[in-house]
C-alpha cells in the first residue's frame, strides 16, 4: 500500500515536471511600473511602455512566454538574483559596476542624454540642491558634481521636490522628463547642457543565465536589422530619438 | 460614458477616474490588507501564546527555545527581518524541494550571487501564473508578520500568565488538580485580561505595520496611493492631474483612523466581556454595579 502511494506521487510529480516543459519557457518580466515611456501602470492597472511593447515583441521573436512582474526599484536586483523573476527590463542602463553583479543584453536603446530641470532659468544646478533616484547612474552623477545630492525611491518624488522647492533642479533622463516639462505649461524647463551617461539601455539577467541572454540577443539583433526596433522608438520618444 | 475622459467634467469625470482597473488594484490591495490583518492577528497570538507557554515550561530546552525566539525577534528591526528572513525562508524552502525532486541536478546552487535550483524546484515554479506568486508571496507575508509580532505577544502573555495572583494558582492546587488543569482551568482564563492591554497596542501596531508588505513583492494600499497620487501626464493616461498624493494620503489617514476607532470599540468590548467575575479592580466594580 506505502508503495502504491509512493509510485502514485511519484508519477504526480514526474508529470507536473513533463507538463512543465511541454508548456515552452515561462520568463518572468521584472519592471517597476513608475518610468514612463520606458514602462509604467497604465489606467488599467497593466504594465504599459515602451518597454512593455518591446519585450512582448522580443518574447515573440524568442518563443518564450512572458508574465510580467513590477517591484520596487531599490530592490529590483536583489530580487532577480534570489530568483523572484527572471529579466529587468527597467530602463537601466548598462554600467560596469552593475554588470559586476548581474549580465545585461545588448542595448536596445542607444546611450541616453540625462538632463537637469528645474522652476527657474537660472537655477543653481551646478552647485545646490539636485533630486535624482536612488540607486541610478543620475544620483552618481550628482554625487560626484559639485551639487548636493537629494535622493528619492521613485521618479516621481525626484520632480515633486523641485515643484515644493525642497530641491533646486532634477536630474534625471532626457526622455522621462521630455514629457512632464511639455505637460507642465512652462512651470519647469530645461537648464544646462544634455550630460551623456551609462552605455546605453539594456535587459538585466542573472550571470547563470546565459542561455536565455543569447536568445535574448538574438531577438534584439533581429529587431535592430529589420527596423522594427526603430519604429518602436519613434513611437514612444518622439521622432528626434537616437535610434540605430 | 467613460469612453471619453476628456469630454466630460466634474462628478461624471471623478466617477470615472475613480473605476479605472488601477483604482480598482488599489480597492482590492484594501482587501488584501485587510485579509492580511484577519489571518496574520489570530495566528501571531498562537505564536505568542506557544513561545510563552514555552518560555515557562518547567522542561529546560523548550524554555531556552522560547526565551530565545521572544528575545531574539524582538530585538532585530522589523525590516531587516522581512528583507533577510524571508528571502533565507524561501530559498530554504527551496533547496529543500531541489533535493527531494532533482537529486541528480550536478550544477552548484550558490554560484557567485545567483541562487539556483533546478526550475521543477522552484517555489513557485516559474511557470505558474502571476496570482500564484501573489499569493505566495502574501502566505509568506502572514507567517513572517506572525512571527515578528507573535515574538512581542509572546512577551505580553509571558508577563500575563505571571500577573495571575499567585493564590489562584494555589487554591487550583489545594483542590488537587494538576499542573496541567491549572494551567488551563485557572491560570489560562484568568490571564487575558492581563494581556489584553498590550495586545491592543500591538494590533495598532500591526495595523500600520502593513507597508512592509512591498519589500515582499505585495502592493498594498500605501504603494498604491503614492503610485495613483503622483503626477500624471497626458500622454500616459486619460486622466491627467497634477501632484495628488496629498489627497490620497489623506484618504488613507482618515481610513486608518476610523480604522483605529473601530478597533478600539470592539477592544473594550472585549475587554469588559474578559473583566466579568474576575478577580481584579475591574471586575469587582462590575460585581458591585450589578449589585
Amino acid at each position: 500500500m506505502k508503495k502504491l502511494i509512493l509510485s502514485t506521487a511519484l508519477i504526480a510529480l514526474t508529470s507536473g515536471a513533463a507538463f512543465a516543459e511541454s508548456h515552452g519557457m515561462t520568463v518572468r518580466m521584472g519592471t517597476e511600473g513608475a518610468y514612463p515611456p520606458y514602462n509604467f501602470i497604465n489606467d488599467a492597472g497593466e504594465v504599459d511602455g515602451f518597454e512593455r511593447e518591446l519585450g512582448d515583441e522580443l518574447c515573440a521573436r524568442a518563443e518564450l512566454t512572458c508574465e510580467w512582474v513590477t517591484n520596487d526599484w531599490d530592490s529590483i536586483i536583489p530580487n532577480l538574483v534570489s530568483g523572484n523573476y527572471d529579466t529587468i527590463i527597467a530602463g537601466m542602463s548598462i554600467t560596469a559596476e552593475r554588470d559586476e553583479v548581474i549580465d545585461f543584453t545588448q542595448d536596445y536603446y542607444p546611450p541616453t542624454a540625462s538632463a537637469y530641470v528645474a522652476l527657474t532659468d537660472g537655477a543653481d544646478y551646478m552647485g545646490g540642491v539636485v533630486s535624482a533616484q536612488t540607486a541610478t547612474i543620475q544620483a552618481a552623477h550628482i554625487a560626484e558634481s559639485g551639487a548636493t545630492l537629494l535622493e528619492y525611491a521613485t521618479p516621481d518624488e525626484t520632480i515633486a521636490a523641485v515643484r515644493n522647492g525642497e530641491a533646486d533642479a532634477v536630474f534625471a533622463d532626457y526622455d522621462y522628463l521630455a514629457p512632464i516639462v511639455e505637460a507642465s505649461g512652462g512651470e519647469l524647463m530645461f537648464v544646462g547642457d544634455r550630460v551623456p551617461l551609462g552605455g546605453g539601455v539594456g535587459m538585466g539577467l542573472r550571470e547563470s543565465d546565459a542561455e536565455l541572454r543569447d536568445k535574448f540577443n538574438a531577438a534584439i539583433d533581429s529587431m535592430k536589422a529589420d527596423g522594427s526596433l526603430n519604429a518602436l522608438l519613434a513611437k514612444w520618444f518622439g521622432e528626434g530619438v537616437a535610434t540605430y | 460614458m467613460c469612453s471619453d475622459p476628456q469630454s466630460i467634467e466634474g462628478l461624471t469625470w471623478l466617477a470615472c477616474y475613480l473605476t479605472t482597473g488601477k483604482h480598482m488594484s488599489m480597492y482590492w490591495a484594501l482587501g488584501t490588507v485587510l485579509l492580511l490583518l484577519a489571518v496574520t492577528a489570530p495566528s501571531a497570538l498562537l505564536f505568542g501564546f506557544g513561545g510563552a507557554t514555552a518560555a515557562r515550561s518547567r522542561v529546560a530546552p523548550l524554555r531556552w527555545l522560547g526565551k530565545a525566539y521572544i528575545s531574539i525577534v524582538r530585538g532585530v528591526p522589523d525590516i531587516a527581518f522581512f528583507l533577510f528572513f524571508v528571502i533565507a525562508l524561501d530559498q530554504a524552502f527551496e533547496w529543500l524541494r531541489h533535493q527531494i525532486k532533482c537529486p541528480d541536478w550536478d550544477k552548484e546552487i550558490w554560484q557567485g550571487n545567483d541562487f539556483l535550483v533546478c526550475p521543477q524546484a522552484k517555489l513557485p515554479l516559474g511557470t505558474s501564473p502571476q496570482w500564484i506568486h501573489e499569493t505566495y508571496g502574501f502566505f509568506l507575508a502572514v507567517l513572517t508578520f506572525s512571527i515578528v509580532f507573535g515574538a512581542f505577544a509572546a512577551n505580553v502573555i509571558f508577563g500575563a500568565m505571571r500577573a495571575v495572583p499567585a493564590a489562584q494558582i494555589e487554591t487550583a492546587e489545594a483542590y488537587g488538580m494538576s499542573h496541567r488543569q491549572t494551567f488551563w482551568r485557572v491560570l489560562v482564563p484568568q490571564m487575558w485580561v492581563y494581556a489584553l492591554p498590550g495586545l491592543s497596542n500591538l494590533w495598532m501596531v500591526l495595523i500600520k505595520a502593513t507597508p512592509l508588505l512591498f519589500l515582499l513583492g505585495v502592493e498594498d494600499i500605501v504603494y498604491w496611493a503614492r503610485e495613483l497620487g503622483g503626477t500624471k501626464t497626458p500622454q500616459f493616461t486619460d486622466y491627467p492631474h497634477g501632484d495628488w498624493r496629498m489627497w490620497y494620503f489623506f484618504a488613507l489617514l482618515v481610513f486608518y483612523l476610523m480604522f483605529t476607532k473601530v478597533s478600539e470599540v470592539v477592544l473594550s468590548w472585549i475587554m469588559t466581556r474578559l473583566t466579568r467575575g474576575q478577580a481584579t479592580m475591574g471586575g469587582e466594580a462590575q460585581r458591585k454595579a450589578a449589585a
